[in-house]
């Protein structure tokens, strides 16, 4: 029923309004330089020049090395510096390691953190460890907002899904999210759905709103709208916000400024009308 | 950090089907022999939207004396459409389910226009699965005995076809694939509120070049219905629709030797148990209630939680419900459409009210209705006890009952207690256990962790006042077949 909503005129215009201001552009990149990340920024700032209706994104998410020409770079604009941490994306690392990660990129500058939890650790059934490690980055965090990468592609099943959410939230996350954007899968409908469930159940139990981001194979308007449908049914309204909902992606932005415009003009743009950063 | 950003609202927009691309005659004849004829006695009565209470288009009402036309059309034809080879009957029947595929959009917005019904459903369900039901028989025309067990079979001659009003084209797919596929011929009588895409399934047969009098379409009342189960020269009954109507066509045959095939009411129980995915069955225990608006006669109308999720299940079900998108048929977001008729929506009170008077817990999704046409919003009972009337009878309608249980022996006790027996869910991760209380449910189909899921391949009919025989698969041939 979820999968089959029409989103039209309004309501398509409306939505894709909401999902840029929901976006994390992201780039995770080994080639990643303080130039291109600098030009990310400004598209963030101001996605589309000559729409000015369309918002800023929600943040820029990088690497802990870049973070701290992201902050200078969107200072005052509104738009959160967010940097990846904890041995991303594969989180095999010490905890020691992974709590300079996050504690460096805290200094550098960044206002959200992404971690990755211990799939190693999860699918060994040692949930105890999982916890333990996210409390500490949590405290390692201070003021940070930190978003639990919890992959959904390596955890085989969604009782998993759930199960991770669940205790992603129990140790203090402040967003769960999918995934890190490098594994075979992502965003998928089924695994957005079991974690928005998760965090309506556990807010109705303590009473603690969740943020959810939903990053990978998020690249199309159409998929944005959808997953932006389930939220809007299964948590409702509260959360179709960028404090509580987030798309982490990359080249979705373009799509739905390319989008947007149609509806404006009747006509699809090309790709070149848009700057790639 | 500060947020300059202003909130940005979102709601869907309105996103109508539009009706522009149909083509609705004015007026539609009875049709018989291959075409469209005035009927005797000149009755024609308007088919009403019953969204807008507006008329949609005229109808021809069939008499006595049209039935009788229409089984003589019928007889002549039948010889020479069983005389066709499995093979040439086959060639007709894939024609007729790629002409209902290539009209699916037209099918489906008169669907909707006609019953009240969301277009997200007549699109996605009722025609898709019409032109998979013509499609599957048409596979088995040539093969019928590899259908049986490989013994001998012959078609029966002519078919008396009745319908109901809720998948006013899918049943008529039902009931002519596989008459057709058998070699019979057959005499369809659509239902008094819904007649319109049988008779453009009539269109499409003459479209397909159908043999003259392989299918009449007769649109009419309960005379008429009452008429042509009374014709001396049919060969076989086939009826889906109310138990008190089936019991008087049963009643009429007894003693005639005349085939019979009902598949009536229903009060099917979907079983949640503690240990199932409990999100999941909440979709389920929607779907199984709210599609259609209820009006399905294996809906799951009594819901059984286990006592000890019942709370967290009936607060998910709750929210959920206010949810469901209630409204115009034809916008493509609705869930929730029309209540086909006035006398099926005072039907809903009544039984409605009867559940209040009896002490049962009712809770009624507030949302806004339109003014004109028939609606009821979705409603839930708690507190209902297996005495109840709404817990007894056939509400056909958007209204589920709750009972709990405590136990798997209980929850079967609950589930069989019951006059009927169409369908069953079960709701739980425990493979053992789904496939234990399956085989002790008195129910002609059993889901497990899904609801209303139809499939051509798939047999189903009931058990005691459900009605007998089963549609759909294999064992849909056999109503059609002298077996020997």
């Amino acid at each position: 029923m979820l999968g089959k909503r029409s989103i039209k005129t309004t309501a398509k215009q409306q939505g894709i309004r909401l999902a840029v201001s929901m976006l994390d552009l992201t780039t995770l990149e080994g080639a990643d330089t303080p130039g291109k990340v600098r030009h990310l920024c400004a598209k963030a700032v101001c996605p589309a020049p000559t729409m000015p209706e369309i918002p800023s994104c929600a943040a820029v998410c990088v690497y802990p090395s870049l973070i701290g020409i992201v902050r200078e770079a969107l200072e005052g604009t509104g738009v959160q510096a967010a940097s990846v941490a904890t041995a991303f994306p594969s989180g095999q690392a010490s905890l020691e390691l992974k709590l300079r990660d996050t504690e460096e990129a805290v200094a550098a500058g960044a206002e959200e953190i992404d971690m990755v939890i211990s799939r190693e650790a999860f699918l060994a059934g040692d949930d105890t460890r999982v916890m333990e490690e996210i409390v500490r980055v949590k405290e390692a965090c201070g003021d940070a907002h930190l978003k639990v990468i919890i992959e959904t592609a390596e955890l085989g099943s969604y009782d998993h899904v759930r199960h991770a959410s669940m205790l992603s939230m129990e140790a203090g996350a402040d967003f769960i999210k999918t995934s890190t954007g490098k594994a075979a899968s992502g965003a998928t409908p089924g695994v957005t759905l079991v974690m928005l469930e998760a965090i309506r159940d556990y807010m109705e139990r303590t009473g603690r709103p969740v943020g959810m981001k939903a990053a990978g194979g998020v690249s199309v308007s159409k998929a944005a709208l959808h997953r932006l449908v389930l939220v809007k049914e299964t948590l409702g309204d509260e959360w179709l916000t960028p404090e509580r909902f987030r798309i982490g992606a990359s080249s979705l932005l373009n799509d739905l400024l390319m989008q947007y415009q149609k509806t404006q003009t009747g006509r699809y743009a090309r790709p070149e009308d848009f700057s790639k950063e | 950090m500060t947020d300059t950003r202003t909130r940005i609202v979102w709601d869907y927009a309105p996103a109508p089907e539009s009706p522009d691309h149909v083509r609705l005659r004015d007026s539609y004849g009875l049709f018989i022999g291959g075409d469209f004829r005035d009927p005797i006695d000149g009755t024609r009565v308007p088919t009403i939207n019953p969204a807008t209470e507006q008329p949609v288009a005229e109808v021809a009402f069939a008499g006595p004396r049209d039935v009788r036309a229409a089984v003589e059309a019928a007889r002549a034809a039948q010889p020479r459409w069983a005389a066709l080879s499995g093979l040439e009957r086959s060639k007709y029947l894939f024609r007729v389910a790629r002409l209902i595929q290539e009209r699916a959009r037209e099918l489906a917005v008169v669907e909707s226009m006609d019953g009240g019904k969301p277009v997200r459903e007549s699109r996605d369900v009722d025609v898709p699965l019409a032109a998979a039901h013509f499609f599957h028989y048409a596979g088995w025309a040539d093969k019928l005995s590899y259908g049986v067990g490989g013994r001998e079979v012959a078609p029966l001659g002519v078919a008396a076809q009745i319908v109901p009003w809720n998948f006013p084209l899918l049943m008529a797919a039902w009931k002519l694939a596989p008459a057709l596929a058998c070699g019979n011929s057959a005499v369809l009588k659509p239902a008094e509120t819904t007649p319109l895409t049988a008779l453009l399934l009539a269109e499409i047969c003459q479209e397909a070049e159908l043999p003259e009098g392989v299918v009449q379409i007769l649109p009419g009342d309960g005379a008429a219905g009452a008429a042509l189960v009374r014709e001396p020269d049919i060969d076989k009954v086939a009826f889906t629709g109310s138990t008190s109507v089936g019991k008087d066509i049963q009643a009429a045959l007894a003693g005639r030797g005349v085939s019979l095939t009902l598949e009536l009411g229903g009060k099917s129980a979907n079983v949640v148990f503690e240990d199932a995915a409990l999100d999941q069955a909440v979709e389920g225990i929607v779907n199984g209630i709210f599609f259609n608006q209820g009006h399905v006669c294996c809906a799951g109308s009594r819901l059984l939680i286990q006592e000890s999720v019942a709370d967290v299940v009936i607060g998910k079900l709750w929210e959920r419900m206010g949810r469901l998108r209630v409204g115009d048929p034809l916008d493509k977001n609705t869930d929730v459409g029309a209540i086909n008729s006035r006398e099926q929506l005072e039907r809903i009170e009544e039984l409605v009210a009867a559940g209040e008077g009896e002490g049962a817990q009712r809770r009624t999704v507030a949302c806004d209705l339109p003014d004109r046409g028939w609606w009821f919003a979705p409603t839930i009972f708690t507190e209902v006890a297996p005495a109840h009337r709404i817990a007894v009878e056939e509400i056909f309608g958007p209204v589920v009952s709750v009972l709990t249980f405590r136990t798997q022996a209980e929850a079967i006790e609950k589930a069989n207690n019951s006059a009927y027996g169409l369908a069953a869910g079960i709701w739980t991760d425990k493979g053992a256990k789904a496939f234990e209380v399956a085989s002790a449910l008195q129910a002609g189909v059993v889901w497990q962790n899904t609801y209303n899921h139809f499939d051509p391949s798939a047999a189903f009919g009931g058990y005691k006042e459900s009605g007998f025989g089963r549609e759909g698969g294999p064992a849909g041939l056999r109503p059609y077949l002298r077996i020997s």
